[in-house]
């Protein structure tokens, strides 16, 4: 599933809507629905604040469903990049000003299997994101 | 969706309802630090049982607003914080500042 829309934060809560039909038939639980949300919306709202901080450009996500319950998740933007990403994931490190936390990766992080970072200045920056949807045993008709 | 302010005993409560994201957190924010520059309230209480989602947008609402009032020698309670926001809050470190509230038992009176 692929999908590319503008950096207006108006998009925000339309991203993770789009996310979540997606991953619907998985059918997780309602705990794993809200981690996914919750991780792609500090990833696009990164894209948002950071990436295009000066303009508006465009958001590309991807998604992708194994068949042993996988999903992968890839929110990329060509923005100005990160100098350093290992920095910028340090929780509570931010460039965003008073009202921004600093937790969005580390959110990313805690909500996520797994998650992977690639930028280049100038660029833009990739954020690819992994969960296991762990299969519940279907319940034996009665 | 939004905010609903109200006053009472020099306390303001805000209810909050919704989404908390980057997008939305703004007019929030607008809307209750207006109230407080007008009414320089003793204490400035965050009501979350509205909240339906909020990613780390919310936690810098919190803090924000936590260092609002306290430049105004005001006080900051967060009341209802839903079960499933439990993690975030819990992963921002925001609990040391001891502006949690379990539950407030009032009905929260809505202007």
């Amino acid at each position: 599933m692929s999908l590319n829309f503008l950096s207006r934060s108006c998009n925000e809560s339309f991203a993770r809507t789009a996310i979540s039909a997606f991953v619907a038939q998985l059918d997780p639980t309602i705990d794993e629905l809200a981690d996914i949300k919750t991780a792609v919306s500090e990833a696009v709202t990164n894209c948002i604040v950071h990436g295009y901080k000066t303009d508006i450009g465009k958001i590309y996500i991807t998604s992708k469903i194994y068949s042993n319950g996988k999903i992968t998740i890839q929110i990329k933007d060509r923005g100005c990049g990160i100098e350093n990403v290992e920095r910028a994931m340090e929780p509570l490190f931010t460039t965003g000003g008073s009202e921004r936390s600093g937790l969005g990766f580390a959110v990313m992080q805690s909500f996520m299997d797994k998650i992977k970072v690639t930028s280049k200045v100038g660029k833009g920056t990739t954020v690819t994101l992994q969960k296991f949807i762990i299969r519940r045993t279907v319940k034996s008709e009665i | 969706m939004g905010v609903k302010i109200s006053l009472q005993d020099n306390k303001l409560t805000a209810l909050i309802e919704g989404d908390i994201d980057h997008h939305t957190a703004k007019e929030i924010r607008e809307t209750i630090d207006n109230c407080v520059e007008n009414y320089v309230p003793r204490q400035l209480k965050l009501d979350f049982s509205g909240v339906q989602f909020m990613d780390s947008s919310g936690i810098g609402l919190i803090m924000g607003r936590f260092k609002l009032i306290s430049s105004l020698k005001g006080t900051l309670k967060v009341i209802n914080i839903p079960k499933n926001l439990e993690r975030m809050i819990k992963l921002s470190g925001l609990a040391k500042l001891g502006i949690f509230e379990e539950e407030d038992k009032r009905k929260p009176c809505r202007r």
